[in-house]
């Protein structure tokens, strides 16, 4: 099943995916471009990797002074920096070099706390996509990667679907790709991942109880290259989904 | 110290957590010249901010478990404001009109030396954030001038005061909401004072406020809880 949370005729629906675009739990078909697509599930913690990808680590290791480690680079971001599937992302007229990351997200569904690698696909309850945007001019070298690189509003992009986890035979096999304006720019394969989605969930449930709409964003491979104001950016995962979002500048936001 | 009554009209904490790191003059202070070297290189700009999930989330009372290898947990007493409305690009000069109240917040950490890129698995261990009760804005007078004392086993370990933030409030709230809007319920931390206090299993940990009263935990040893 692919589900998602849309507005239309002014309410919040649950919905999933249809032919002609999505069907509300009350029946209707609605097209695509007729509703407001909102993240696809009550959004908890949010958990991103930094640097899960070799291909990623070696493209920004000058930048960075790390190298491939044990420990996950994982940090946090609020549900408020979510934005879903057609929705505007705002880029601030001082950035030089604001960048896309195409990401697997893995929804956890239920409680789990020191949950070992071989159970640990059991909690998951489906895949999303997300599109978890830097603006690196900001980025400064305490608690890295700081919030006001990672935590702005609209600067993290998820769905259009939850895809339950039952319909996805083998997450750690596809495709991703982030195409702007048509032309792609990014492309990588979970398979590549440094930490595996067990390897994440067992790390994290270690120290930290994890909760039915937590969603763990798995990183980015190679390829993240600058975009700018009425750029679309389309990440899409391989039977997950294709996530849409426009680049908008300061004045839509009524910043000078 | 009167006993902090939650006004009807406040939201409980139940939006993010947010902390604030080296806001205290202290604190920026106690790393001296190395910010000028690398890791860091450079002072912090713009606030340094982290984020406190839902599982770290406590009350008064609650028990904090102190892992296993671990001597003592740091004890990062701090004023947390808490938003009542929401809070966009706000200006300094009409910040508080966004508070709704305050409230003591304790920032548990494992102990690190570093600030570059610090494991989750140092702030964000379930119980690790014990917050108090809210108190209204209006009860509370002047943020920027209150004491946060910290005591383990009923003995003063630390006294500080909020005169002593590199951001006061009112900037604090106007520097983050320039990127990241606040939400009613959401918690921000002002920051902690340089030399956090340490405390281990079977010790007590009280912080308290003029105004906001007390909050107390229990240190415990994980997995006797």
């Amino acid at each position: 099943m692919r589900r998602a949370r849309v507005a239309h005729g002014g309410a919040v629906h649950n919905a999933v995916a249809h032919p002609q675009g999505v069907r509300l739990a009350d029946g209707r078909v609605v097209a695509e471009e007729a509703v407001v697509w909102l993240p696809p599930f009550e959004v908890g913690t949010v958990i991103a990797l930094g640097l899960n990808y070799a291909d990623h680590l070696k493209e920004l290791s000058k930048e960075l002074t790390v190298t491939a480690q044990d420990e996950p680079l994982a940090f946090l971001k609020s549900a408020s920096a979510l934005i879903g599937h057609r929705g505007q992302t705002r880029r601030p007229a001082d950035a030089s070099f604001m960048h896309y990351e195409c990401e697997l997200a893995v929804v956890i569904g239920c409680r789990a706390k020191n949950v070992k690698r071989a159970d640990a696909m059991a909690v998951v309850a489906g895949y999303t996509v997300a599109n978890d945007y830097a603006v690196r001019d900001y980025l400064e070298n305490y608690y890295r990667p700081n919030l006001r690189v990672k935590n702005r509003d609209t600067c993290t992009v998820i769905g259009p679907w939850l895809v339950d986890a039952a319909d996805v035979p083998d997450p750690h096999a596809l495709e991703l790709r982030t195409f702007v304006n048509g032309r792609l720019t990014q492309q990588g394969n979970t398979r590549d991942l440094m930490n595996d989605i067990p390897a994440l969930i067992e790390y994290l449930s270690s120290f930290m109880t994890l909760d039915a709409g937590d969603v763990i964003l798995t990183g980015t491979p190679d390829g993240v290259v600058n975009v700018n104001v009425g750029d679309e950016v389309v990440t899409e995962i391989e039977g997950i989904g294709r996530l849409v979002n426009t680049i908008v500048g300061d004045a839509a936001f009524g910043r000078a | 110290m009167p006993t902090p009554v939650r006004s009807p009209s406040l939201p409980s904490p139940r939006g993010t957590v947010y902390g604030s790191l080296l806001n205290f003059r202290s604190a920026l202070d106690a790393l001296g010249d190395q910010i000028h070297r690398p890791p860091y290189k450079t002072p912090p700009r713009a606030p340094v901010l982290y984020i406190k999930p839902r599982n770290t989330l406590a009350a008064d009372g609650d028990a904090i478990a102190v892992p296993e290898g671990v001597t003592g947990l740091e004890m990062g007493a701090s004023l947390g404001i808490v938003i009542g409305r929401t809070a966009c690009c706000v200006r300094e000069t009409d910040a508080l009109s966004f508070v709704v109240g305050y409230v003591i917040v304790n920032d548990v950490s494992v102990p690190h030396d570093s600030y570059y890129r610090p494991s989750l698995r140092f702030k964000c261990r379930d119980g690790f954030c014990p917050i108090g009760t809210p108190v209204a804005r209006e009860a509370v007078g002047d943020p920027n001038a209150l004491t946060v004392v910290v005591e383990v086993d009923g003995v003063e370990v630390q006294r500080a005061s909020t005169t002593g933030l590199v951001r006061p409030v009112e900037r604090l709230l106007a520097e983050v909401s320039e990127f990241m809007t606040l939400h009613p319920g959401d918690v921000l931390m002002v920051g902690v004072p340089a030399g956090a206090p340490r405390a281990g299993a079977g010790q007590r940990v009280s912080i308290s406020i003029p105004g906001l009263g007390r909050l107390q935990n229990t240190l415990i040893a994980e997995g006797t809880r």
